[in-house]
């Protein structure tokens, strides 16, 4: 860096906000075709609430790994109280509801509970003591932090929410050392439970989902509408796509969400699996730097919230891009920087400015039992 | 205690580094397989994919062709295509059956009538068969359809053509109608076109008859169409070809002179060239508008119709069969001298002859009749007479010579061809021997004797002109004259002079002289009994039903036939309502002006035109099916239902 340029902006960390811009941009750029060419309804504030809120990640970093640590327990428990919040009103209110209406964002507390998991495991892994690592002490924790939440988010019904929160922190116990056997002994009974879960638990609506996204010709304009139309339009754009403002499945509202749920089947239509490598590309850059981060760092807990976090935003990708391309059933998971959408974006901005926060500031080798 | 800890934590770091690396190489795995994925979509599926996105895309609406023309022999149009903008519903693309219908029924400001008729096709309708809810509509009507379009699923409003016949009602029974093919046509050859909302078939006369030649091939449209069925814009059109057009003998204002000339009555006109044998009219009356049924026509309506006693929806000219009465006269008499008996032998008419032991009645007396005499008086003695002598069978030789009881290779579905009594047909009908007065009976054209009013026709110009002529619908510049019957033009001409007698002379039919100074008719007239005698005299006194039909055929110029007509006019009372017809018919082809005249004058006594008739009747009929409707829906009331009637009461 110059000498031109003060310090402070010189040693932020260009390559990161770079790769976000692109991704960013790109969400704009298509968003703004599925408008029909204009910057409203969805381009203009997908842009402006970008730069709001890498301006947010920026502070953010400037954050020390003292105050997350701190903040991990606290920020977990107004999370919860948020998400019972939005329960009372929408019991109040008649009807279910899954977010608090801030004025400026409709605010999903849901959302924020993805990061709040992650600080929260993350915290309770650094303070066990690692010879109880292997004791019934480092299990039941994990289920009691998760068990208030996913009920919370289970009965809003988000399914998909519920999903990336356990697989976040069961991530954190996988990172944080718990036997591999649990795991493996884990992924056995849920595909026992599965089937069971499947015909008890879920809604029917749920259901209809699941099976139609197995079949999804089977009822090509009920459920499995969403499918069809979004396999159609990543087919059909091919090799390069239709071209920037051609796309006909999305302007003739053949399919549906597309600038939000589906705006990568928006995406590729237009700009064909060229647009979709391209994609998968920065999303790997992004995930390698946040892996990365993981490794430098020095203390345990930052060492898991920055492994926490780049799941958690590689969950929204994988389950979006598979839901997309007809790999999964319809969650409604967003895709992060090109979905259309505030509370999302803000929780993953969240992420991006912790795993920026931790990348300043890797602490010092060993940490809190150093 | 120390060192266990330490290693304790530096083996997680291990483990942790290890196991970030499996989710690193999880998430890579995961990557590389959506690619795969999304490669194998784009790129291996890449064709399905953009043949399924053509086809959400553009929506391929078939234009339905404009039908041929038909035209008269003087190239008029008979039935031609209006510009339509219309609206039709597609019954399985509805969502909500009752809003729709209620939206359309505001918008489009549809009477109860419609309404109904509506319903009730969609009712019958199957799923994929358009029902038609408005033609004939003004743009600002379409206009205000097609911008609801998004909320009005199944809803089609289009521009096309719709068939159109200038003349109406004149032309009801020759042409037919076209209307909306019918589920078991659509079994029969399913293709789409004719489940296009505005696809129309020929469901009758001509219009069935020459439906391949008049259909034509139908266009494409290409639309870009939203999901919700909003089209965008227009891709591509191919426009339709055109049917054949078809041209008839017909002189289309001959005929609608004919049909309104024949006024309030039941009967029916036929006029024919007797140099080709090209039918220059044909009109039955009363008629149905082909207008209003190719427009899909109402309950009330068609109700109407066909409880009318003046059967409307019959075609009396081919399936009206009548007992010919004294219009055979001519031709019998033209039997008799083929047959060897000279004109001038004469009998003597008492008011009847005793023919075999039986004292037969004349319905006058004639005293000394000789055959014109017989012909221009009508005399039935010398024709119980001569037939007797003759002997009828050979007389109905003659009669079918001449056209009666015969059927004509005419593009119609059916034809009633009527009897020729003979002994033979007798015996091969009833089973019984002919006797004297079945001679007596027929010889007048009574008895068993029925011709329908195209017979007639074709027995006046055959009897005119000695010539085998056959009747044509279609136009044909390449006709070969009609062939000689065999009759010597002494007795042509003998014929000829006593029919124009009837007319010009001491005959029965004084008043049909036409008001033209150097063309004379010659004719003759019939008056069939309905019922016997001893229930009704039969004239135009009696009850409508029970009056005699009145009958009358003629040729002009009666020297040099030109043209020969019919007239039949069911309970007329007596040829006395036949021949002021055919007489006005006829000045029409030499003085329009003076034809009209008359027309006119009569018109007023009528109650105007047939369509202003039609709609004054159609207003009378439904205010009384109303009232007998209220009156079933509501039986009197104990209590007043309303204010309004309550203060009626007082």
């Amino acid at each position: 860096m110059s000498d031109f340029v003060p310090a402070p902006i010189a040693q932020l960390p260009w390559k990161t906000i770079l790769l976000l811009f692109v991704l960013a941009s790109f969400g704009f750029v298509v968003l703004y075709s599925a408008a029909g060419g204009s910057m409203s309804p969805w381009a203009g504030p997908h842009m402006f609430r970008f730069t709001v809120f890498v301006v947010m990640a920026i502070v953010l970093s400037r954050f020390k790994e003292s105050f997350w640590k701190t903040m991990a327990f606290p920020a977990y428990a107004i999370v919860v109280l948020m998400l019972l919040g939005v329960e009372l009103i929408g019991a109040v209110g008649g009807g279910s509801q899954r977010w608090l209406n801030l004025g400026f964002i409709n605010l999903q507390p849901s959302e924020l509970m993805k990061v709040a998991i992650i600080l929260a495991v993350a915290r309770f892994y650094d303070l066990l003591p690692p010879s109880q690592l292997r004791t019934w002490g480092a299990i039941w924790p994990l289920f009691g932090l998760l068990a208030v939440p996913c009920m919370l988010i289970l009965l809003q019904p988000d399914l998909g929410t519920t999903i990336t929160v356990v697989a976040g922190a069961l991530t954190i116990a996988f990172l944080a050392g718990l036997p591999l056997r649990l795991f493996i002994g884990g992924a056995a009974a849920v595909a026992v439970i599965a089937p069971l879960a499947y015909f008890f638990a879920l809604e029917e609506y749920q259901q209809r989902r699941v099976t139609t996204f197995l079949n999804p010709e089977n009822d090509p304009l009920g459920s499995g509408y969403h499918i069809s139309q979004s396999k159609i339009a990543i087919g059909s754009g091919g090799l390069f796509g239709k071209g920037f403002m051609n796309g006909t499945q999305s302007h003739l509202d053949y399919l549906p969400e597309g600038h939000t749920d589906f705006v990568f089947a928006t995406m590729a239509e237009e700009w064909g699996l060229m647009g979709g490598i391209l994609v998968l590309f920065c999303f790997f850059l992004l995930f390698r730097w946040g892996l990365g981060v993981a490794m430098k760092a020095k203390t345990r807990f930052s060492k898991l919230t920055a492994a926490g976090l780049t799941v958690t935003i590689f969950f929204y990708v994988a389950i979006n891009l598979m839901m997309v391309m007809g790999l999964a059933p319809v969650v409604g998971i967003p895709l992060p920087f090109l979905s259309h959408g505030g509370s999302s974006m803000m929780t993953i901005m969240i992420c991006v400015g912790i795993l920026m926060s931790i990348e300043r500031n890797p602490g010092r080798r060993g940490g809190a039992f150093g | 205690m120390k060192s266990p800890k330490t290693i304790s934590s530096a083996m997680q770091e291990i483990t942790f580094t290890r196991r970030a690396t499996v989710i690193g190489g999880l998430q890579i795995g995961v990557g590389v397989m959506l690619a795969a994925r999304m490669a194998y979509i784009s790129v291996a599926e890449n064709e399905r994919y953009k043949l399924l996105s053509e086809s959400n895309r553009v929506n391929l609406t078939l234009v339905p062709p404009r039908r041929g023309w038909l035209i008269d022999r003087n190239g008029k149009p008979i039935a031609n295509n209006k510009t339509d903008f219309r609206v039709d519903i597609i019954p399985d693309r509805l969502r909500d059956k009752k809003q729709t219908i209620a939206t359309l029924a505001e918008l489009l400001s549809l009477d109860s009538e419609e309404l109904e008729r509506i319903n009730k096709e969609l009712a019958q309708a199957t799923s994929f068969q358009p029902v038609q809810v408005a033609t004939g509509l003004d743009w600002e009507e379409y206009a205000a359809v097609s911008v609801r379009l998004p909320d009005l699923p199944g809803v089609s409003p289009r521009q096309g053509f719709s068939r159109n016949y200038p003349t109406g009602p004149a032309v009801g029974h020759l042409v037919g109608y076209v209307g909306i093919a019918s589920a078991e046509d659509y079994k029969k050859n399913p293709d789409p076109i004719l489940v296009t909302p505005g696809y129309k078939i020929g469901k009758d006369g001509l219009e069935k008859m020459f439906e391949d030649r008049l259909q034509g091939k139908p266009g494409a449209k290409r639309v870009e169409v939203t999901a919700r069925g909003k089209i965008v814009r227009e891709l591509n059109t191919h426009p339709d070809t055109p049917g054949k057009p078809l041209q008839l003998t017909l002189d289309i204002d001959l005929q609608e002179y004919a049909a309104r000339r024949l006024g309030p009555e039941s009967g029916s006109v036929v006029v024919l060239d007797t140099h080709s044998g090209d039918i220059l009219a044909m009109a039955s009356m009363p008629s149905f508008d082909p207008n209003s049924f190719s427009d899909g026509i109402s309950t009330v309506e068609w109700g109407m119709l066909s409880e009318d006693d003046h059967v409307p929806l019959r075609n009396k000219i081919l399936k009206g069969l009548y007992p010919p009465g004294s219009t055979v006269k001519p031709m019998h008499a033209m039997a008799f001298l083929e047959a060897g008996i000279q004109p001038t032998e004469s009998i003597t008419c008492g008011g009847g002859r005793r023919i075999g032991n039986r004292f037969f009645h004349c319905w006058g007396n004639h005293g000394q009749v000789d055959m014109a005499k017989g012909i221009y008086q009508s005399c039935d003695s010398y024709f119980y007479h001569f037939a007797q002598e003759v002997g009828f069978a050979k007389v109905a030789d003659y009669a079918k010579l001449l056209g009666m009881g015969q059927e004509f290779p005419l593009p119609v579905s059916s034809q009633f061809y009527g009897t020729v009594p003979s002994p033979a047909w007798l015996e091969k009908k009833y089973k019984r021997k002919w006797q004297t007065y079945d001679t007596v009976n027929s010889s007048i054209g009574q008895g068993y004797y029925l011709a329908n009013p195209l017979q007639l026709a074709v027995m006046a110009a055959r009897l005119a002109t000695g010539r085998k002529l056959m009747p044509h619908m279609l136009a044909d510049s390449k006709r070969k004259p009609a062939p000689s019957l065999g009759f010597t033009d002494d007795h042509i001409a003998y014929v000829r002079a006593a029919m124009s007698e009837v007319v010009n002379g001491r005959g029965t039919a004084g008043r049909a002289k036409l008001p033209l100074d150097d063309v004379l008719m010659a004719g003759k007239t019939g008056t069939a009994q309905v019922v016997s005698l001893s229930v009704s005299n039969g004239k135009r006194s009696a009850p409508w039903k029970y009056r005699d039909h009145g009958l009358f055929i003629c040729f002009a110029p009666f020297d040099n036939p030109r043209y020969a007509a019919a007239v039949v006019i069911e309970h007329g009372g007596g040829s006395g309502a036949a021949y002021p017809v055919a007489r006005d018919v006829i000045t029409f082809l030499y003085d329009r002006e003076k034809a009209m005249n008359v027309l006119t004058d009569l018109e007023k006594s009528w109650g105007g035109t047939i369509q202003e008739r039609m709609d004054t009747k159609m207003a009378a009929y439904r205010a009384a099916r109303n009232m007998e409707k209220a009156a079933a829906d509501n039986p009197p009331p104990e209590a007043p239902a309303d204010g309004t009637e309550a203060s009626a009461g007082d």
